[in-house]
């Protein structure tokens, strides 16, 4: 099947397509269709045929079948085996490359709560129930949710993942034509589920970045991690000189540290994430292990604005190169 | 299967089971399969109704974009107590537990099921159950929907969801207990030269249904003690705040939910076997391959679960695998299709309500059966993971599937269980009204489905207003369909004409003995000479 066929186009009269996976994942759809349209045509005209030619009473003769029925069931089995086979590949196929995110893809924070969607950009700008994005540019959403499982689904992209709170989850797209899409909450999350919707606006790179522009609020968002991190007592212990119980962060994002147990991990977005809710997971090595587990008790706004004040702690603040391996 | 039965020894003939007693006592004490099967029919055809007026409510509601004729939080506990109602206190029974419990001692020749007071007992626990169910239905609902997903279920809702799940925990008992009894009784009571093999293909659906009720149901029972454990006492299991896995909660609800969804469809599998075979006139084509395809969808269908979570962030390499396996398990069901139709040819057809039923079965079935390939074909369960079009699959093979072959069984069995003949041509536009109201219900939920509209929504924008129209139009004709066979049923109960013995020319043991059968069910002992479906298609 073919993005030329009347099928195709009449799948686009329909509904939009409007990400690069939209086409692929429609042509699946249609394949099935087709597959689908022809095996009801032939069951049901093999049927009404059969009831009408061999209906009581008729004269037509009923001589016993001359071909053994296993050839036959074998015939079918076999067959209906390889088709279905055929079609899990291809969904399967289209699904891994749907799943993986590709490498740079620009991040969007996205919570969902009930029942709003509260959305950050990589600037710090905030949008509730809207997503901008560029289009023709790898988009990579990061997911999660302060209450009950979510659902983030966007028809005219044909995407969707499920926002589970307790993780962080993605979901990736490259937007092909510029317009205002509609985004759902497709997971039954209480009372006002049907009233959590939004749309997302894909528009040029060069009118996104001006509206980015408009709201960047880079600063303030530093300024707000910078109260949390007093407000959670992360300071406490993690920021110089009093860094005896802790490592000091400054300058920590992106670099290889030893574990507990041996091996080393590079801190990013999900280690420090991990680190701040679950301590115990994957420890930096070297350090008693006395700090609270924050899961449940930062909620996820604040969480992704701590993680990009982290971030932005520069070593400027008179680094340990090396955490302490002993006291 | 022909049987050789030796002439009764007294004159007199035994006392049918239905005049048998007439005192309230003797239904609430009786220890008779075939009345412990009418109890449940009365029980099942309540709760339809209820879940019935359930769906109308919705579909009224429905036909207003904005929500306005409904309020969001009725609306949510309409559509849980519209799936709670239907899946555990009337699809799970309803072949099974009515037509089963009835037919099955009847089908294999013996007197009655192996436990007598294990059977009643069952009927006893399935209505503490329901009056659970009921009660946290008219305190005020729950609005979780079926499934009960956790966090929302365990911590969120403010519903009376632990009454709920306590009922729909209690009712699984029921179904370990009918279960149990029905494996007992299909390998114990058999009548002499009644091999496997000779078994009819109902008796094999019964049996698979009854291994996956014994072993899925105390999952259900455990995934449900667990959430309750959580939202009672705050032990963290499921929600993330108290430590718990959200997804966990899925992975145990599938493991007994999707093969309770064969618990739904293999006896409706089984009745259409029966159907088919006695109005075409010809043995079942490739018994023994229709047999092992029962099994085998019973077997495969534990291992599937995953593919309601493709979505859901489990890993997406074990997303593979579930989605490979659910292609696996619809061989044995598109076999089973395929043979149907391959029965029909030479055969000598009858188009009595019955068959009409079947019919309708196998179009809706496999219309059921091959969106369900949409759904396990992984990239397109991605967009349509959670929409109407997952709400039209389920209802192609849970009512377009079973409940037409619960009517069909119904209407077939009805003279042997009431002794009483229906009016054939109000049974046979029943059944025309039920196909087409079913089709305009629901096939536009299939399109509504992938233009995006998702379920469980009070209120929806504007663009799926039409098709949700014609949806409502067809629930009407419906309606309507459901109505009659009620209307019609009832009054052959007093007024219709007697029944034979065989009013269709059946083969088939319970065939055999007096319409209604007497409460020994047979004078002496049958003896099976033969296979099932011993029809010749030249004879009239």
């Amino acid at each position: 099947m073919n993005t030329g066929s009347p099928l195709a186009t009449l799948a686009t009269l329909l509904l939009t397509q409007a990400s690069t996976s939209a086409a692929r994942i429609d042509h699946a759809a249609l394949g099935l269709l087709a597959a689908s349209a022809v095996l009801v045509a032939v069951l049901a005209g093999l049927n009404l045929y059969f009831v009408v030619r061999y209906r009581r009473g008729s004269a037509v003769p009923r001589p016993p079948s001359a071909l053994a029925s296993w050839k036959i069931e074998t015939l079918w089995i076999v067959a209906t085996t390889i088709g279905f086979l055929g079609f899990f590949a291809w969904g399967a196929r289209i699904y891994l490359d749907v799943e993986r995110p590709p490498a740079g893809a620009d991040e969007i924070a996205v919570i969902g709560r009930q029942w709003m969607w509260d959305i950050r950009q990589p600037n710090g700008r905030r949008e509730f129930n809207e997503l901008h994005v560029p289009v023709h540019t790898d988009i990579r959403l990061l997911l999660t949710s302060e209450d009950v499982i979510h659902s983030f689904f966007v028809p005219a992209f044909r995407l969707k993942q499920d926002v589970v709170p307790g993780k962080q989850v993605s979901l990736w797209f490259n937007a092909t034509a510029e317009g205002a899409f509609p985004f759902y909450c497709s997971e039954f999350c209480g009372s006002k589920h049907a009233n959590m919707i939004g749309v997302v606006v894909a528009e040029s790179p060069e009118r996104y970045a001006r509206w980015l522009a408009q709201g960047d609020s880079a600063p303030e968002r530093l300024a707000r991690g910078g109260v949390l991190y007093q407000r959670y007592g992360c300071s406490g212990c993690h920021t110089q000189p009093s860094a005896v119980h802790a490592p000091a962060l400054a300058g920590i994002y992106g670099r290889q540290i030893p574990v507990t147990g041996g091996g080393f991990v590079r801190v990013d977005d999900a280690y420090l994430r991990d680190c701040i809710l679950t301590p115990g997971k994957v420890a930096p090595a070297g350090y008693p292990l006395i700090m609270p587990a924050f899961q449940g008790v930062v909620p996820e706004g604040d969480l992704i604005e701590l993680i990009a004040y982290i971030r932005e702690l520069d070593a400027g603040d008179r680094v340990d190169p090396n955490p302490r391996t002993s006291r | 299967m022909k049987a050789t039965a030796e002439p009764p020894a007294g004159d007199a003939p035994a006392p049918d089971y239905l005049s048998s007693g007439y005192s309230l006592r003797s239904w609430l004490c009786t220890l008779d399969h075939k009345r412990i099967g009418l109890l449940y029919l009365v029980s099942i055809t309540f709760f339809f109704m209820i879940g019935a007026a359930a769906a109308a409510a919705m579909r009224v509601a429905l036909l207003s974009p904005k929500g306005d004729l409904i309020v969001s939080d009725v609306y949510n506990r309409l559509f849980t107590l519209h799936g709670v109602l239907m899946i555990w206190f009337f699809l799970i029974p309803a072949v099974p537990n009515v037509l089963g419990n009835f037919l099955l001692p009847l089908m294999i020749g013996a007197r009655d099921v192996a436990f007598p007071r294990l059977n009643l007992a069952s009927w006893y626990i399935f209505m503490t159950g329901a009056a659970l169910a009921l009660y946290a239905i008219l305190a005020g609902g729950v609005d979780t929907g079926w499934t009960f997903y956790t966090p929302y279920s365990s911590t969120y809702s403010n519903g009376h969801v632990m009454a709920m799940a306590a009922g729909v925990f209690i009712a699984g008992f029921s179904s370990i207990a009918t279960g149990l009894n029905f494996i007992v009784t299909i390998h114990r009571l058999r009548a002499p030269g009644l091999t496997w093999f000779r078994l009819p293909l109902f008796v094999w659906s019964l049996y698979s249904t009854s291994i996956i009720l014994v072993l899925a149901t105390p999952v259900l029972a455990l995934t449900l003690f667990l959430m309750v454990l959580e939202r009672g006492f705050g032990v963290g299991i499921f929600d993330p705040k108290i430590g718990g896995d959200p997804l966990l909660f899925q992975h145990l609800f599938w493991f007994y939910s999707h093969p309770a969804v064969y618990v739904m469809i293999l006896p409706g599998m089984g009745v259409v076997s029966e159907l088919v075979a006695c109005f075409a006139r010809k043995p079942i084509y490739g018994y023994r391959v229709m047999a092992f395809a029962i099994l085998a969808i019973a077997a495969l269908g534990f291992l599937v679960w995953g593919h309601h979570m493709f979505v859901s962030s489990q890993s997406i390499y074990a997303g593979v695998v579930f989605s490979l396996l659910s292609f696996l398990v619809s061989v044995p069901s598109a076999i089973k299709v395929l043979n149907w139709t391959a029965t029909l040819h030479r055969g000598s057809i009858r188009l009595d309500a019955p068959m009409l039923y079947a019919l309708g079965f196998m179009g809706l079935f496999t219309v059921g059966g091959l969106t369900g390939l949409f759904l396990a074909t992984m990239a397109v369960d991605v967009h349509l993971h959670g929409t109407y079009f997952v709400v039209a699959h389920f209802h192609y093979v849970m009512v377009g599937g079973m409940v037409m072959a619960y009517m069909g069984g119904m209407h077939y069995w009805w003279p042997k269980i009431s002794g009483r003949m229906y009016h054939e041509w109000s049974a046979r536009i029943a059944a025309l009204l039920i196909f087409l109201g079913f089709n305009l219900t629901f096939f536009p939920q299939f399109i509504l489905g992938y233009l995006g509209m998702p379920r469980r929504y009070y209120a929806y924008p504007e663009e799926f207003h039409a098709l949700n129209v014609l949806s409502t139009a067809g629930a009407s004709i419906l309606g309507l369909g459901y109505l009659l066979p009620l209307i019609y049923l009832s009054w052959s109960l007093c007024r219709g004409p007697r029944a034979p013995a065989n009013p269709w020319g059946a083969t088939g043991l319970e065939w055999q003995t007096p319409s209604p059968p007497p409460t020994g069910n047979f004078a002496t002992t049958p003896i099976v000479t033969e296979g099932p479906y011993a029809y010749r298609p030249e004879e009239p």
